[in-house]
């Protein structure tokens, strides 16, 4: 029978099948964990004289609670709190009494979790992976089932390896066309989302697939994938193809050689039959796809640039829009913003940085406007600085810090000001997200730095056609 | 190990309208630096109630008596967003014992389940009616999947295994640890 990309990984590792009664025992071939949604974990099978089934499918990194604030090589990281700093230890703890792998403060490969699982080659085709974080799905971007947990089921993984689990439904977004010049795939993505509602896609695994989605670098999969959660899908994956293969070849943890080959036959395997059904189609023509930013306070609440704030459809959307301080029927472009917020999981690697580093060199951060850059981990930082892309943000006025999720939860102390826009490459506008108060535009890392230069919401196609034509 | 069964929650309601509640606004994220899973009712909804540290005057949160409004009926797609297991928690500690509304998103629902915090999610037009009428008596039973107010009665259903688990208290992980040669066998093939 033809079968879905999904189904091929689901059935692939089901230890124990679902019926009537109870859900499936789902075998979790890598399982990531950093500090914050770890520690109850840890302890609830610490109380009950249990240990770590396979710490070596179990990996770990630091970045929710941690200091992005610049410091000098070799520099202790200065917290914000107490229980951020206590957080961390815990977790340095954790993995070192149960054997697990850390990247921790002394590693190059520390970074946001869903930066690293790919760089380091631990995201493989095929894999089911788990990490107590909902922006799990980016690790879809490989044809992988990837999805987020709760601290609870955290134990369990940790425990048995395994997860109870009953089969969601599936649902394919295919876009067609190409994407315009000037349009990325956060716009994609938050196009998506806009069309698909918040919740969607619930109780969905997304596929994306059509000519746009195959045309994308494995970065910009990676941003499509990390924000199906926003759409309320429990996961999104993309079939592996050349794109794929290209960027594992040679990563740290990547099969090499003769393996690599071998598992190159079996990822061939990963893609959707023909004739294989999906609960719910939905088709998305990429060419008609602008730059967008959103409006309001939920991610489905966005609209491209160069239009106008929406007027409200109920009581949701003029509260949303009340609270952004947007006037229904006035541009949206030319909004004034406080700060610019270029990182998070959804955008902070070497391709997002480059993409705003083009649009801010040559060109200040607007005065009074604050701007953080903060790459998704320490590989990112050094490319970045390789090619010189930190000194075309601090010449520009910009701030370089340290890897981490930083203003994305903007729980380690990076956070705006009550009552600031801040326009954000990350995946959240939720109100105060960001900090108590502050009101969240979610764009393009070209966006947000067209926006940085001109104070204000920008499209950031004028100014690339402006760098063009001179 | 098992938890207290869970088999009727009977009490008043507590409403919250606005659709798309996320688990950032249950339980803000400066919260979670926590590395244990109670006292956190203060931070249940913590922007919503206090300014500057000190309770908004008039917000309903700040004066509903969850030992007699222990469920809340809140809106569409309740708990979107975050995974953080912190929310269910913070809800528990908050007084609440279930959540009722149209749609819960999808972590936020097994995490819930796994902590006793029952989520009921029913057909609009009942739905509808309870966000009409705060306060009003309502039992919720567990074995049948029923919510009834008055004139108001409503289904849901539950996954099969977490019902079983609220009603005679089974604990997932030792579900889970009952079949370690199933598991054990599985890592032996797929090696």
């Amino acid at each position: 029978m033809a079968k879905t990309l999904f189904e091929k990984i689901w059935d692939a590792h089901q230890a124990v099948a679902e019926t009537q009664a109870a859900p499936g025992v789902l075998y979790i071939d890598l399982h990531l964990i950093h500090e914050v949604t770890s520690p109850q974990a840890f302890k609830a099978i610490e109380d009950r004289g249990l240990t770590v089934r396979r710490p070596e499918l179990t990996f770990a990194t630091l970045d929710h609670a941690t200091p992005t604030t610049p410091r000098a090589p070799g520099a202790k990281p200065i917290y914000a709190t107490k229980a951020a700093e206590s957080q961390v230890r815990r977790l340095e703890d954790n993995c070192r009494r149960h054997g697990v792998r850390l990247a921790g403060w002394d590693s190059e490969d520390r970074g946001i979790v869903h930066v690293i699982g790919p760089e380091l080659g631990l995201t493989q085709p095929g894999q089911t992976i788990v990490c107590g974080d909902s922006h799990t799905a980016t690790h879809g971007a490989f044809g992988a089932l990837a999805f987020g947990i709760g601290t609870t089921e955290v134990g369990h993984v940790l425990a048995t390896q395994c997860l109870l689990q009953r089969r969601p439904k599936t649902m394919r977004v295919t876009v067609d066309g190409e994407l315009r010049a000037g349009v990325s795939a956060k716009d994609l993505i938050l196009a998506i989302i806009a069309e698909l509602g918040a919740g969607g896609a619930s109780g969905h695994v997304i596929e994306y697939a059509g000519s746009a989605i195959e045309a994308l670098s494995m970065e910009e999969r990676m941003t499509v994938c990390n924000m199906s959660i926003e759409a309320g899908a429990r996961a999104g994956l993309i079939a592996p193809d050349e794109t794929t293969l290209d960027y594992l070849r040679g990563r740290k943890y990547a099969p090499k050689g003769a393996a690599f080959e071998a598992a190159r036959k079996r990822w061939a395997q990963l893609k959707s039959d023909p004739g294989a059904l999906f609960d719910a189609e939905v088709r998305i023509d990429g060419s008609r796809v602008s730059p967008m930013v959103t409006w309001g306070d939920s991610p489905d609440m966005a609209a491209p640039v160069d239009a106008v704030a929406p007027m409200p459809s109920g009581p949701e959307s003029a509260r949303a829009l009340a609270y952004m301080g947007f006037k229904p029927g006035e541009a949206l472009m030319g909004e004034t913003i406080d700060t610019v917020f270029i990182g998070s999981c959804t955008n902070a690697r070497l391709s997002d940085l480059r993409e705003a580093a083009a649009v801010m060199a040559g060109r200040h951060v607007k005065a009074g406007v604050r701007m953080l850059v903060v790459p998704g981990s320490e590989a990112v930082k050094r490319a970045a600085e390789a090619e010189g892309l930190d000194s075309i943000f601090t010449t520009a006025g910009a701030q370089w810090r340290e890897p981490g999720c930083s203003m994305c939860i903007a729980m380690n102390g990076d956070t705006g000001k009550p009552g600031e826009r801040v326009i954000s490459t990350s995946n959240r506008n939720f109100a105060g997200r960001q900090g108590k108060g502050v009101r969240t535009v979610l764009a393009s890392p070209a966006t947000a730095a067209a926006s940085a230069v001109a104070g204000a919401i920008a499209d950031p196609r004028r100014i690339l056609e402006a760098s063009h034509a001179q | 190990m098992l938890s207290e069964p869970i088999r009727y929650i009977n009490s008043a309601t507590f409403v919250l309208k606005e659709a798309n509640i996320d688990t950032d606004q249950i339980i803000p994220a400066r919260f979670l630096t926590t590395t244990g899973r109670d006292a956190l009712a203060d931070a249940c909804f913590a922007d919503w109630r206090f300014s500057d540290g000190v309770e908004k005057t008039g917000h309903p949160l700040n004066t509903v008596d969850t030992s007699t409004h222990a469920i809340l009926v809140a809106g569409d797609n309740f708990g979107c967003g975050s995974s953080r297991e912190h929310a269910p928690w913070a809800l528990r500690d908050f007084g609440f014992q279930a959540v009722i509304t149209s749609r819960a998103a999808d972590i936020f629902k097994s995490n819930a389940l796994k902590n006793g915090l029952v989520v009921c999610e029913i057909e609009e037009a009942a739905h509808a009616a309870l966000l009409d009428r705060p306060g009003i008596d309502v039992e919720i039973d567990v074995e049948t999947q029923t919510v009834r107010a008055g004139d108001i009665s409503a289904r849901f259903t539950l996954e099969p295994f977490a019902r079983t688990c609220l009603l005679e208290g089974v604990d997932p992980l030792g579900f889970i640890l009952g079949q370690s040669d199933a598991i054990a066998a599985f890592e032996a093939r797929a090696r």
